[in-house]
């Protein structure tokens, strides 16, 4: 057949099919009006195949191939249910991807918390050791901000419900900041991510050691211990989702490194996922029950232990059984 | 239909361009053209000056609300720089604004559109593309990769790609159609085609000056051979 047979013979169902797509790309298809979209798109793929066996100019070739690229990228999207997906992520996906990432979990809670704790018990022991980790003048800041003779808590006194907002945005892009930076590292062989948890971890376990030696302990510690159960916890579990990226570059088995890579970082955005949940959990915490100040020092603290409790239940135990309210 | 012989496979030379074919589930091979690192800079420049825009007039109005102003400011400043680009690329079909205005578009390695996990990953890893400045990272890897992937692209599966645009199909020059004087081999057959086609393009020296060449295998005098060839291309269209 020659090719302008062959044009005139399929032109209508050519642009039949392109009238489709632009309908379907701009999302104003609906219900059975694409039913038949796909014979539609594989006879345009047939159409493709004989036209390049043919030797048709390419001119054509290209216009076909263009509207079969426009099919393809309509015909194979990902449509699922988003809802119903976040929910049974919550509910049981992502401790159940934490469990089965224990490794990377456990290393990375180990540089951080070790780090922290490590540190936290070298400054309350030898005081002087923070000017050499903190600047001077960011210490002064630190220790104004928790200091007990000024009555307040946090960066704010007594806060009007507008100050709680303010701080609540500051807190969602200060920690999320840090946790994807700490992800982010991984990609330079997990380098970044253990320079990342390592030195968060000196930072905050010096000023922890630094305001408990001063005397301040009391106010630092029944501000923290609330919202630290998912903010601490979700910066070990960015850091063990960038040592998951840097591992599949060290060691990426039978695998290609970049093949690698890509499938080490379809899992560990994951459980990026639900670090953005924790932190947005910890910065609501932060922001309206930690600054609070006509609580007792005791209630916070057994607020706290219940949401360390809650933490470790959660990512230890929850979608254990199989049949999971999903 | 004229016989022609297949073309043997190894004989195909790859072309010298960037077009990067994939197959699809149909048993098709598609290109892609991947973008180079120039168009992808000035696209990320423009997105840049969009989100200064952005951030200075909303910042600007909210100014005025006090603190609750200074905290709806400070998760804005967060949407903006974790997540302007994600939520662009997902919602609108793999374009963000600047993406749009170059012509670009992200789609994952097998052509499909860009989704929440994939445009999430390459938009985390831009603080790794970043280090140790402006890009440095990004831009060597763009540069050493056959499809111009920086260290993001290549962790999510995506690439960024032009996006095709209707091509116009020219008039044929007026011949009176011929048959070829020997079968034409498929190649043969597309660039004669071809050369029918863009005559539009060329000057009438260049068209006479490429037509010239195959003037002894076809056994015309040079200034004919334009007109042999047109004909040729006519025969091979068919009459419409």
């Amino acid at each position: 057949m020659k090719q302008s047979q062959f044009e005139n013979r399929h032109l209508a169902e050519w642009q039949q099919f392109s009238q489709l797509l632009k309908h379907l790309e701009q999302g104003r298809a609906k219900g059975t009006a694409y039913g038949d979209f796909p014979q539609r798109y594989r006879r345009l793929c047939q159409h493709l195949a004989m036209a390049r066996e043919r030797g048709y100019s390419s001119l054509l070739i290209d216009q076909l191939q263009q509207e079969v690229l426009r099919g393809h990228q309509q015909f194979y999207r990902h449509r699922s249910r988003v809802s119903a997906q976040i929910l049974g992520f919550i509910l049981g996906g992502f401790p159940r991807l934490v469990r089965e990432q224990w490794r990377f979990v456990l290393a990375a809670s180990l540089l951080f918390f070790g780090s922290l704790i490590g540190i936290g018990v070298l400054v309350y022991l030898f005081p002087e050791l923070i000017y050499s980790l903190i600047p001077a003048a960011q210490v002064s800041e630190m220790q104004s901000m928790y200091d007990p003779a000024a009555g307040h808590l946090g960066r704010v006194a007594d806060r009007a419900a507008s100050e709680d907002w303010m701080m609540f945005g500051y807190y969602v892009m200060h920690n999320i900041g840090i946790a994807f930076q700490t992800f982010a590292g991984g990609v330079l062989y997990g380098l970044g991510s253990v320079f990342f948890l390592i030195y968060n971890g000196l930072v905050i376990g010096a000023i922890a050691g630094h305001l408990t030696q001063i005397g301040s302990g009391q106010h630092f510690w029944s501000f923290v211990i609330g919202h630290g159960a998912f903010e601490l916890s979700a910066i070990a579990l960015a850091g063990a989702a960038g040592l998951q990226l840097g591992w599949a570059l060290i060691a990426p088995g039978r695998l290609t490194r970049g093949e690698a890579l890509r499938i080490a970082a379809g899992k560990s955005i994951q459980l990026i996922a639900g670090v953005i949940l924790f932190l947005t959990i910890a910065a609501f915490i932060e922001a309206y029950w930690s600054s609070l100040t006509r609580i007792t020092a005791s209630t916070k603290y057994a607020v706290g232990a219940a949401l360390w409790l809650l933490v470790a239940a959660y990512l230890l135990l929850a979608g254990r059984t199989p049949h999971a309210p999903e | 239909m004229l016989e022609t012989p297949a073309l043997p496979r190894t004989a195909t030379l790859r072309p010298l361009d960037t077009r990067h074919p994939f197959e699809t589930p149909e048993g098709i091979d598609l290109p892609l053209r991947p973008a180079g690192l120039p168009v992808r800079a000035l696209a990320f420049a423009l997105d840049l000056a969009l989100r200064g825009l952005i951030l200075g007039v909303l910042l600007a109005g909210l100014a005025f609300l006090g603190n609750v102003g200074l905290g709806l400011g400070s998760l804005l400043l967060f949407l903006v720089s974790w997540w302007y680009m994600v939520l662009f690329e997902v919602l609108n079909q793999g374009r963000s604004p600047g993406k749009q205005w170059m012509g670009l578009r992200v789609v994952h390695d097998d052509g499909t559109p860009i989704g929440w996990a994939a445009s999430l990953i390459r938009n985390l890893l831009r603080a790794v593309d970043m280090l140790p400045f402006g890009y440095a990272l990004g831009a060597i890897s763009c540069l050493q990769h056959p499809t111009f992937k920086r260290l993001g692209d290549l962790a999510a599966g995506t690439l960024v790609v032009y996006r095709e645009r209707a091509p116009t199909r020219p008039q044929l020059p007026p011949a009176l159609p011929l048959t070829p004087p020997f079968p034409l081999t498929l190649n043969e057959q597309r660039a004669v085609l071809g050369f029918a086609e863009r005559q539009g393009q060329l000057s009438s020296e260049r068209v006479a000056e490429l037509a010239a060449l195959l003037a002894q295998p076809l056994h015309v005098a040079e200034s004919d051979s334009v007109a042999r060839l047109n004909g040729i291309a006519r025969g091979l269209l068919g009459t419409t």
